[in-house]
């Protein structure tokens, strides 16, 4: 069968397959709607959190930045996996035992305030929406380049997908079609990294081969290899970084706490039946997302040295197959700057900016670019970090269901990310605001429905800025992590382990935290991008990293203002006895 | 075998889940009679826990990956400097044994003070 067809089969299989879900899977109640019933088998609850959390950056973009970032890539991987030791050991049980739907729950109960809970609320949509537009651009990608639709078609069948098994199975819906979306991923991602790592080492196993030496003849280790080749071409070592230490300090802690204050990920504790189960499924959680994040290093690395093989010094005219292909859909482009007809593939830029191809053939053949050259080095070979993953079953030279595979996985990536991010804020929207604050005498009825509809409104608005993506979207979807990290995480967790936080602070901890890291965010990287460099920084942290100063700055000022101002009542320190403790938990209720 | 002290001896993280002393009275409270004192025992045991494998946490993460790895980088685990390797492989891996460590601990804690869910 035709590669095309096959991409056809297989995506249109698992999108039949969620759909068949969502329909058996119908919410009947609010509290399917928001927490599945809350009977989640914990393993189960981890499969699903694990698809939840792994986006379509995950699955398409982190081996490629792994592969052009080396060592400094380390902060996504520790970064992204290190939040789930924060999650089972500081919050998941605690807030599982508490036992309501939502984090601005959690935040309004806890703190005795309206105004708390919809500071939280303030939050969560704030978090949740930077994050949601990068999965709704990321369906559009792949259907565009697998599927020959262009990318606005391809974000409305998204938003059609999504719109099905959100809106129908809430909670319940998803956390099924999240197990099915993350074996369609793994296995998706998985496949290809066997082969290549086969290929290349001689052992199949993509772990053990990253450390394996290549089979080549050279006798070489694989990072050995890398780092020769790189240092030959004048890049840095691939096992050296470029970053600060202090900078791959803060980046990396603020993506662990950003990721434990991530309310997407938060609820999906809410579901499963006890406090214990909540510390077991973040476990399992952790287990499944760790299967492709160690995964991802190997495959960022081999295809790094792939690359290098099959392209540096190759005429143009004898070019694979697939460097072709990529030029197509804009993701290479070669300039013939010495005009030799070879590409030289060196550090640096080999024209400025994203490629602006002129419509015409250059000599060799190849689709020439409007683009000044960049005439301080030598490089001529541009490449968009995706290709790493995405092309990976064409340079492998794997058989079509491969790459057809490769298709269904990036949109079970995508897809299931949107579907967590579009729950958690039509329920804090339905549950928080409506039910818990300005509408008490909302029916169950009338709360389902609220939920449904604003389940739909966001996607509809996730829809739009996905078609038309504001500058601010791609620059700003890494930071909802440093934004989680300097406003919820410190609240929910100063709410568990201690008892005389109160009211004021953790609403002024939370308010000047998220003013801080948006701020400081919003001047480097939209106001002012040409003062971003490390000179300007405070105390040498990158924006990604400011949400460790903005954390720390929320926790200095919110036990500042509890230690002058009167502590939390009685019932409110009776409901941290009770929520530190395992025993009656039981099912998630309303107070 | 010479008889040892069973429990007495015991610093709280090497056994967290035996009591230094018997088990409160499911009734009785701190002074102020806000707090269960068992739950608070069992509170404090959580937490002596909670210390040490947040330390390991950090020093797997942070420590090896971060911090020292300049220095590991000299030492190598099959093709994989070990620093590197700690900040790209290692510590996930650590993360997943402390989480399910702690599971299988907090149980032993629950179970004996008798607050298990």
């Amino acid at each position: 069968m035709e590669t095309q067809t096959l991409i056809y089969l297989f995506v249109g299989l698992s999108f039949a397959l969620y759909i068949g879900i969502a329909v058996w899977s119908r919410a009947g109640s609010t509290k399917e709607f928001y927490v599945a019933g809350g009977g989640v088998n914990p393993i189960v609850n981890g499969m699903a959190t694990a698809a939840d959390w792994m986006s379509a950056a995950s699955f398409i973009s982190m081996a490629g930045i792994i592969a052009f970032m080396g060592y400094d890539a380390s902060v996504y991987l520790m970064g992204w996996t290190g939040g789930y030791v924060l999650l089972a050991l500081l919050l998941a049980p605690y807030l599982r035992k508490f036992g309501q739907f939502t984090v601005p729950d959690f935040i309004g109960t806890r703190y005795y305030s309206k105004a708390a809970r919809v500071v939280a609320v303030i939050c969560l949509i704030f978090i949740s929406f930077t994050y949601i537009a990068g999965q709704m651009r990321g369906v559009g990608i792949v259907f565009s380049r697998f599927l020959d639709v262009d990318i606005t078609m391809g974000v409305i069948i998204g938003m059609g997908i999504v719109f099905v098994y959100s809106v129908l199975g809430g909670m319940k819906g998803i956390t099924y079609t999240q197990v099915a979306q993350y074996c369609v991923l793994i296995f998706a991602y998985m496949v290809p990294a066997f082969f290549l790592s086969f290929m290349i080492t001689g052992n199949p196993i993509p772990q053990i081969g990253l450390g394996s030496t290549v089979n080549d003849g050279s006798g070489l280790y694989v990072l050995q290899k890398l780092n020769l080749v790189l240092t030959d071409l004048g890049f840095g070592a691939y096992t050296d970084g470029q970053k600060s230490m202090i900078d791959v300090f803060c980046i990396t802690l603020a993506l662990m706490v950003g990721t434990a204050g991530l309310p997407h990920v938060i609820v999906r504790f809410f579901t499963v039946p006890k406090a214990s189960d909540a510390r077991k499924s973040a476990g399992w959680a952790l287990i499944f997302i760790a299967l492709l994040y160690t995964t991802a290093p190997a495959v960022g690395a081999f295809a790094r040295l792939n690359f290098i093989d099959s392209v540096n010094e190759q005429a143009y005219a004898t070019a694979p197959a697939w460097f072709k292909n990529w030029e197509r859909n804009d993701l290479i482009a070669f300039a013939d700057k010495n005009g030799d007809g070879v590409m030289q593939y060196r550090k640096g830029d080999a024209f400025a900016g994203k490629p602006e191809f002129t419509g015409t053939a250059g000599p060799s053949g190849e689709r020439a670019v409007t683009n000044a050259p960049v005439a301080d080095n030598a490089n001529e070979v541009y490449v968009d970090q995706d290709i790493m993953v995405l092309a990976n079953p064409e340079i492998g030279k794997l058989p079509g269901w491969v790459i057809a595979l490769v298709a269904a996985g990036g949109l079970a990536a995508a897809l299931s990310t949107a579907a967590g991010l579009l729950l958690v804020i039509s329920s804090s929207v339905s549950h928080d605001l409506l039910k818990q604050t300005f509408r008490p005498n909302i029916s169950e009825k009338g709360e389902l429905m609220a939920a449904r509809l604003a389940a739909t409104a966001a996607i509809v608005i996730a829809g739009y800025l996905g078609i038309y993506p504001p500058g601010w979207v791609a620059q700003v979807v890494a930071f909802a992590f440093g934004l989680a990290a300097a406003s919820l995480f410190p609240a929910i967790f100063m709410g568990i382990f201690s008892k005389r936080m109160n009211k004021e602070g953790a609403i002024a901890g939370m308010v000047s935290g998220l003013a801080f890291t948006f701020g400081y965010i919003v001047y480097f990287k939209l106001a002012a991008p040409d003062a971003n460099v490390a000179a300007n920084w405070l105390f040498g942290v990158s924006p990604e990293g400011i949400g460790v100063i903005g954390m720390l700055i929320n926790f200095g000022i919110a036990m500042a203002v509890s230690s002058v101002t009167a502590g939390p009542p009685l019932e409110v320190r009776k409901l941290v006895d009770s929520i530190r403790v395992p025993r009656g938990a039981g099912e998630a209720h309303v107070h | 075998m010479d008889q040892q002290t069973p429990h007495g001896q015991d610093s709280g993280y090497d056994d967290p889940g035996e009591p230094t002393e018997a088990l409160p009275d499911i009734d009785a409270t701190t002074p102020d009679g806000e707090t269960n004192l068992r739950e608070d025992a069992y509170w404090h045991a959580n937490l002596r826990l909670l210390g040490v494998l947040m330390a390991i946490w950090f020093a797997c993460s942070f420590g090896a990956g971060i911090i020292f790895r300049s220095f590991l980088d000299q030492f190598s685990l099959g093709g994989y400097p070990l620093g590197f390797w700690f900040a790209q492989q290692g510590s996930v891996y650590v993360f997943i044994a402390l989480i399910f460590f702690y599971v299988v601990r907090m149980k032993a804690i629950e179970h004996t003070y008798d607050l298990d869910d």
